[in-house]
């Protein structure tokens, strides 16, 4: 049966990314149940469009979905300003007066890390999170985000300048306390 | 290259998308600017307190069977439209493909014109961010070796620091149907990108110019390899340079 075979091709091209879709889900929806509602409606939109599915990468192509759902589910759940758009011209932040020594990994520390992540705009998180841990490429996430690779670089660089003050704010805070 | 570039191009160094020519003067600027490359460590710092801190959400237990059966549900409901979308998609390849053959042939003649085009594109690709698999070296001997195994021929590398011509690495690149190597030299601030590949039982030629959206593009056949050589350097160093690429081999 051609269905049979169209979902097995499908589900070898997209369940191996399982666990990066259900992580960006998770990153931009903030819980574990939402995450998982936004992954099965992706999967199920994934398979819809599996036709104009072009061979290649499946991965930017399925996290772009998942993007797509999770920004659609955002704004029909919640009234999130973390989801607006960005100002593009606003200019990084100079990284130069943060502390260079951020890197303290205690359990605290991870927190922080991860909560400094969370306050993100969603437009800065999510690049964040396809290029530190997925490791992706400036033009794999232009892919996943539909913006120039111009912009994935200086959203980048604006994300993790603010990453550096929020922790350098959070260590002084530390140290005065 | 100043601080500001430098800060401009400071992700893209640490994502490993920058150009060789790009990461060589990132690194050459942080042996001389404490300022940037304490900046440098920095984002390394953040960058390693990251990955060491941000936690990889795991998809719950069972998501992926329940996913699988909601799959099964979904999928039979659409298989006439699919079937259609294909003989139309099938149908429209092969009118293309018909189009693009006339299309090759008709351009057949200004097979060099192609050639120019697609080594200007390459040279211009190789100096934006976000290229390049490569071999970063000034010694011929580290470069020429690195083709080994990547391409079924050794092209001649030579380096010419006196003359003002300094090779700085090689990379594979596409041109002409196939695999070729790009060696890159530099002269002051100009890049000159030189694509080699093999011109089985062509005789040596002249060197013909041409230029092409306000680049220079020298061209021979010398010992039996295509030699394309691509700058924005003016023409007279250019062809010095040729001259001395054709006298070396």
């Amino acid at each position: 049966m051609a269905d049979k075979a169209e979902l097995v091709a499908f589900e070898q091209a997209v369940l191996p990314h399982l666990g990066a879709a259900f992580n960006l889900a998770r990153w931009l929806t903030g819980n574990d149940h939402d995450a998982e509602d936004v992954v099965q409606e992706s999967y199920l939109r994934a398979l819809r469009f599996f036709s104009g599915f072009r061979g290649g990468n499946s991965r930017p192509w399925l996290l772009a979905i998942v993007r797509n759902t999770c920004y659609t589910w955002l704004r029909r759940n919640r009234m999130d300003d973390s989801t607006a758009e960005l100002d593009e011209d606003m200019p990084a932040m100079d990284s130069a007066s943060s502390n260079p020594e951020a890197v303290l990994l205690s359990a605290a520390r991870r927190d922080l890390v991860q909560r400094a992540l969370e306050d993100l705009p969603a437009a800065l998180r999510e690049i964040v999170i396809l290029r530190e841990m997925e490791g992706m490429s400036y033009k794999e996430i232009a892919e996943v985000t539909a913006v120039p690779i111009g912009t994935v670089m200086s959203r980048l660089a604006r994300a993790r300048a603010r990453l550096q003050q929020l922790l350098a704010g959070a260590n002084s805070a530390e140290v005065r306390a | 290259m100043s601080c500001k570039e430098v800060q401009e191009l400071l992700h893209g160094y640490a994502d490993g998308e920058l150009d060789l020519v790009g990461s060589l003067e990132m690194e050459r600027h942080f042996r001389e600017c404490a300022a940037c490359a304490s900046g440098y460590e920095r984002l390394r710092g953040l960058r390693a307190a990251m990955s060491s801190s941000l936690p990889y959400f795991q998809p719950p237990p069972g998501l992926e069977r329940r996913l699988r059966s909601r799959l099964r549900t979904a999928a039979p409901a659409k298989r006439s439209i699919h079937w259609q979308r294909a003989a139309i998609a099938a149908a429209l390849v092969l009118t293309v493909a018909g189009a693009w053959r006339v299309a090759l042939m008709s351009q057949r003649s200004d097979s060099s014109d192609i050639l120019a085009a697609e080594a200007v594109s390459s040279h211009v690709r190789s100096l934006m961010a976000a290229h390049l698999t490569d071999v970063p070296s000034s010694d011929r001997h580290t470069v020429k070796p690195w083709f080994n195994g990547k391409l079924d021929f050794s092209p001649p590398v030579g380096d010419f620091p006196s003359q003002g011509f300094t090779l700085a690495g090689g990379r594979l690149d596409y041109l002409d149907g196939r695999p070729v190597a790009a060696l890159v030299y530099q002269s002051r601030q100009h890049v000159i990108n030189l694509f080699v590949w093999p011109a089985p039982e062509r005789p040596d030629s002249e060197i013909r110019a041409t230029s092409r959206q306000g680049y220079h593009v020298l061209h021979w056949t010398k010992a039996q390899m295509n030699h394309w050589a691509v700058s924005d350097l003016n023409a007279r160093e250019l062809s010095d340079f040729a001259d001395l690429v054709r006298k070396a081999e």
